[in-house]
């Protein structure tokens, strides 16, 4: 008897092992590496993985010009993979220069002796999430998809509660002196627990939608992966199958939920209030291109018989989107709220790109991402650096001043608000144009004048954050700045790294408007990789 | 140095500029010397871009193109025609001029102040030489931004409401061109202006006009305009009503009268419409308000819609006048926002029933303050009268009507000069006029002069402007080509 063997291409799935690889490195430095010099090793790991996976992710880029499935059909080789993963790992980078000085969290940095308790375990997570995301976006059939938005999403659910701090009370310190309204059941300031709970029980549900919609979709058509579903469903004759548009409407939701599009984004504001800012910085970034990525594939490679269908059910969450995201933000006071609905809007430009269906709508959607990537990233990256500064959450009355005290932060914040409202400061103005361009040429100029008008009501609350940095005398502070203090002992923070994060972010997002040509270049070669 | 790459110079020189000054920690003095330095490198430039120019010569000059997205045909194209050089040459003199008022008084915060000076300065030349849609929209949205910051720091006690109305009201209108711009350039394949197709399409030209209504501004789009005048620093009001004003104005003439022919005559009467009542109804504002600076906005209001009546009448002196108007009042408007600066200074106040009596023992303030004024209410013989003749004279071969509307404003608009005139130099002596107020400065001599000479200048020769702003005999046979 012959034991029959799947030939794996291990090189294919390089960037996954790296990071998962190296994700175990980091969890052994937990235990087996001294506590002084376990915040540093970990970090190193963690660098270096990423960018490992980061190198590894070029090369396949480079080296899978004509796409192909591996491993009997279930991942992806291809360059919409690879360029995915590319722009995740450089997230993952920039999230482990952040980690290194803001994890813990500004709720639980009371107790220098304490404070490297989980650092080990943080960026083991990270790179496992990282792994698990990096999976996502290749996957090819629907139970590798499922398996790989579990990896990744419990990783997040303990990443988002890792600042839980049962001591806390206990121990005094900084979180015991928050406000009463800032801590949790617990009597942990900001809330890290609650939004690790939340996060875990709505996105267990939404990964629940998902499996039910791609149990109905096998059902229907007897096949999970993506291209054998599309040739079914154009066999059989399976458009408008009810099995089958149930399934598309429960993955759509699952999905949805991921990259918190309304009106599956209730989680979003505490979840991405409540988790450690870093944290919050890696979702909101990370998170999103690998969904979006991943839908993007999922719809046009499995489903394209059903666009007219998928088509408006993404237009319409967008239009939700964009509407719910941008009125709720106006009413909001803190600052990490704000990005949050902000987030959600853009989750709806970038699916009016998606809901084009289109390639110029994958070129669209891919080239949004990077700028809009950084811009998250970066702009969440200085909040942190605000709550650290001050010991509270960052509000827009005790953001007052900040732009004329830390000149470089505040100028990158100005920047990437300007960036996300679309003014031409940055790659947000060429994103926002070439989703709207794909929404015109599918023929939906409705969705043109919704994008154009959300983008109208945008500029309230990013002007806002704006305003309250500079336009703000510093005298008008309630809050004395002094929480640097707590933090290493004495010395004000430096936060060398974080600057190396923003600034990262800062020139990814200008350079993106001059470097127009070469990254939709890059994005055509990637859109390659689907039947349109 | 290669022609055409001034163009691209004048863009990048003040944003390099920008970059620079924010970069280097300088002194205050350091700072505001280098500010003035690269806006009077700036002016040097585009002098040596008006002696390059080649007036005998069709189509774009100085051009430049770089592809910026190919697929969906997008470039960097620069060049300059008649018309927008002489509007470049407004902008840099401008802010050249509001650059040194802003040295003189001391803004503090200044490597933000003069940063952003400069990139407003760079901003506004590329709005006026792009010559592709995006690239246009980009810098036209792009003045915003500095504008923005400048008006929320450095301006008044109002100066929150101000600046949220002012981005509100030019963004919706500028968002809903961008809508535009990608409705008409997928549709013509070609997002350049100068090989783009004309369009007939009505709802485009609304779109494009609504941008350029809201920031010329005309009635009743001027919504923001008091507020953002009156709460601006001065110099910087300066820049609004003298330059930035004239973006909008210049986007009907490149964009929605060039590309629009069928939709410009569809809806000609309208616009005269809208462009009759600024006139009118900003004249009798400007006579009615009660401080200096509410008289020279609303004056600016009135002014943009003379202009508009000018360009959508559709005929050779309209716009010549339109252009040569456009010129002339924005270096009026420059010079009566600084004069009014420096009154706020020595007066604490713009108030005219706290003014009055400054001409005794201020020479200077009161002659460059008359001066301009008379140049201002049309004297014959003054670049305005050049201007608004012109004006009139086109639109009176449209109908008499629209001429006999703008002659009847053109006297309110000696009412109201002259009351600020008085209101300021003459009358009983204000509460707060006090004898230590010293005449204007050498300092401010040498920022406002020179834009008075350059006013008596045109006002000697108009024809260097009207004569020199489109190719050909007939401007509006130019304008009908597409300038080609």
């Amino acid at each position: 008897m012959t034991l029959h063997t799947t030939h794996v291409d291990w090189f294919g799935l390089g960037p996954v092992f790296v990071l998962i690889g190296a994700s175990f490195v980091a969890l052994l430095c937990a235990v087996l590496v001294p506590r002084a010099v376990r915040r540093l090793a970990s970090a190193t790991i963690a660098g270096a993985g990423f960018t490992a996976a980061l190198v590894l992710a070029v090369w396949l880029y480079v080296d899978s010009a004509n796409g192909h499935t591996i491993v009997s059909g279930a991942f992806y080789r291809d360059r919409w993979t690879a360029l995915g993963q590319v722009i995740l790992c450089a997230i993952g980078l920039a999230t482990t220069l952040l980690g290194v000085e803001h994890i813990p969290g500004w709720g639980r940095s009371s107790d220098p002796g304490r404070r490297d308790d989980h650092i080990a375990e943080f960026f083991a997570l990270l790179l496992a999430s990282g792994a698990g995301m990096a999976f996502f976006v290749g996957a090819a059939n629907l139970m590798v998809l499922f398996l790989s938005l579990e990896w990744f999403s419990i990783a997040l659910y303990v990443m988002c509660a890792i600042d839980y701090d049962p001591f806390a009370a206990s121990v005094g310190g900084k979180a015991a002196d928050a406000r009463p309204e800032d801590r949790d059941a617990f009597g942990v300031a900001g809330g890290s627990l609650e939004a690790g709970l939340k996060y875990l029980i709505v996105g267990s549900f939404g990964a629940g939608t998902l499996l039910f919609g791609s149990a109905l979709v096998y059902g229907a058509a007897g096949t999970v992966s993506f291209d054998g579903i599309a040739r079914a469903v154009a066999s059989q004759g399976l458009t408008g199958d009810t099995f089958l548009v149930t399934g598309i409407a429960l993955i759509v939701a699952g999905l949805g939920f991921k990259m918190s599009a309304a009106p599956f984004h209730m989680w979003t504001p505490d979840v991405y209030e409540g988790a450690p800012t870093t944290v919050t910085a890696w979702m909101s970034s990370a998170t999103k291109v690998a969904a979006l990525l991943l839908a993007f594939r999922l719809m046009t490679t499995a489903f394209p018989h059903d666009e007219h269908l998928w088509s408006w059910a993404f237009a319409i969450v967008a239009t939700v989107s964009l509407a719910i995201g941008n009125f709720a933000a106006l009413v909001q006071r803190n600052v990490k709220r704000i990005l949050a609905y902000s987030s959600i809007s853009h989750a709806g430009f970038m699916l009016i790109g998606l809901s084009a269906g289109s390639a110029l709508g994958g070129r669209a959607l891919m080239y949004y991402l990077v700028p809009y990537s950084a811009m998250a990233f970066g702009s969440f990256a200085i909040v942190a650096a605000r709550e650290r500064e001050l010991g509270v959450p960052v509000t827009l009355e005790n953001l007052a001043g900040f732009g004329w005290e830390r000149p470089f932060l505040g100028v990158a914040m100005w920047f990437f608000m300007f960036g996300f409202a679309g003014l031409p400061l940055g790659g947000g103005f060429v994103g926002k144009f070439y989703v709207l361009a794909a929404a015109y040429r599918h023929g939906w100029v409705w969705l043109v004048i919704v994008g154009v008008l959300a983008t109208l009501v945008s500029l309230y609350y990013y002007l806002g954050i704006v305003r309250a940095m500079y336009m703000r005398p510093s005298a008008e502070l309630q809050v004395q700045p002094g929480g640097s203090v707590a933090v290493s002992g004495g010395a004000p923070a430096k936060e060398e790294l974080l600057h190396v994060a923003v600034g990262a972010a800062f020139v990814v997002s200008l350079g993106s408007l001059f470097a127009v040509q070469p990254l939709i270049e890059l994005a055509r070669h990637a859109a390659r990789a689907f039947p349109l | 140095m290669n022609a055409s790459s001034l163009t691209s110079i004048l863009i990048w020189l003040p944003i390099a500029g920008a970059i620079l000054i924010w970069i280097l920690p300088l002194s205050r003095y350091a700072t505001g010397s280098l500010a003035l330095l690269f806006s009077l490198a700036e002016v040097g430039f585009w002098i040596e871009q008006a002696a390059r120019f080649d007036f005998t010569r069709s189509g774009l000059q100085m051009e430049e193109r770089a592809t910026w997205f190919g697929d969906l045909h997008v470039s960097y194209h620069v060049g300059v025609y008649g018309f927008s050089m002489w509007l470049v040459g407004l902008t840099v003199v401008a802010m050249a001029a509001c650059t040194g008022y802003g040295f003189w008084v001391g803004r503090d915060r200044s490597r933000a102040y003069f940063g952003l000076m400069l990139l407003l300065t760079g901003a506004t030349v590329g709005v006026f030489v792009a010559q592709d849609l995006l690239v246009f929209y980009a810098f036209f949205e792009a003045m915003l931004i500095p504008l923005y910051v400048l008006i929320g720091v450095w301006g008044g006690a109002r100066r929150m409401e101000a600046t949220i109305k002012f981005v509100i009201y030019t963004m919706a209108g500028s968002l809903l061109m961008l809508a535009a711009i990608i409705a008409y350039g997928l549709k013509s394949g070609t997002f350049d202006l100068v090989n783009g197709p004309t369009s007939a399409s009505r709802w485009l030209f609304l779109g494009f006009m609504l941008a350029f209504v809201i920031k010329a501004p005309l009635f009743p789009f001027h919504g923001w305009l008091p507020d953002a005048y009156r709460e601006a620093p001065p110099e910087v009001s300066a820049v609004l009503s003298g330059v930035i004003a004239k973006a909008g104005l210049y986007g009907m003439l490149r964009i929605a009268i060039a590309k629009f022919p069928d939709p410009t005559s569809f809806y000609r009467t309208a616009v005269l419409a809208l462009a009759a009542a600024a006139l009118v109804y900003g004249s009798l504002l400007a006579f009615r308000s009660t401080d200096f600076r509410g008289v020279v906005a609303y004056s600016s209001l009135a002014q943009s819609g003379l202009i508009a009546l000018g360009l959508f009448a559709g005929t050779d002196l309209g716009f010549d006048g339109a252009v040569l108007q456009m010129v002339a009042h924005g270096l009026i408007s420059t010079s009566l926002f600084l004069i009014a600066g420096a009154v706020e200074r020595r007066t604490t106040t713009g108030e005219f029933r706290f003014l009055g009596g400054m001409a005794r023992g201020r020479p200077a303030l009161a002659t460059l303050l008359m001066t301009l004024g008379v140049i201002s209410l049309a004297v014959p013989g003054s670049a305005s009268f050049a201007g608004e003749f012109l004006i009139l004279a086109g639109v009176f071969q449209r109908a008499w009507w629209w001429s006999a509307i703008g002659a009847g404003a053109i006297v309110l608009a000696a009412m109201y000069m002259l009351r600020l005139i008085s209101a300021v130099l003459h009358e009983a002596r204000g509460s707060t006029v006090a004898d230590e107020a010293l005449d204007l400065r050498p300092g401010e001599l040498a920022l406002v002069v020179p834009l008075v000479a350059g006013l008596l200048f045109l006002s000697a020769w108009p024809a260097g402007i009207s004569h020199h702003s489109f190719f050909g005999q007939s401007p509006a046979a130019s304008v009908r080509s597409q300038f080609k």
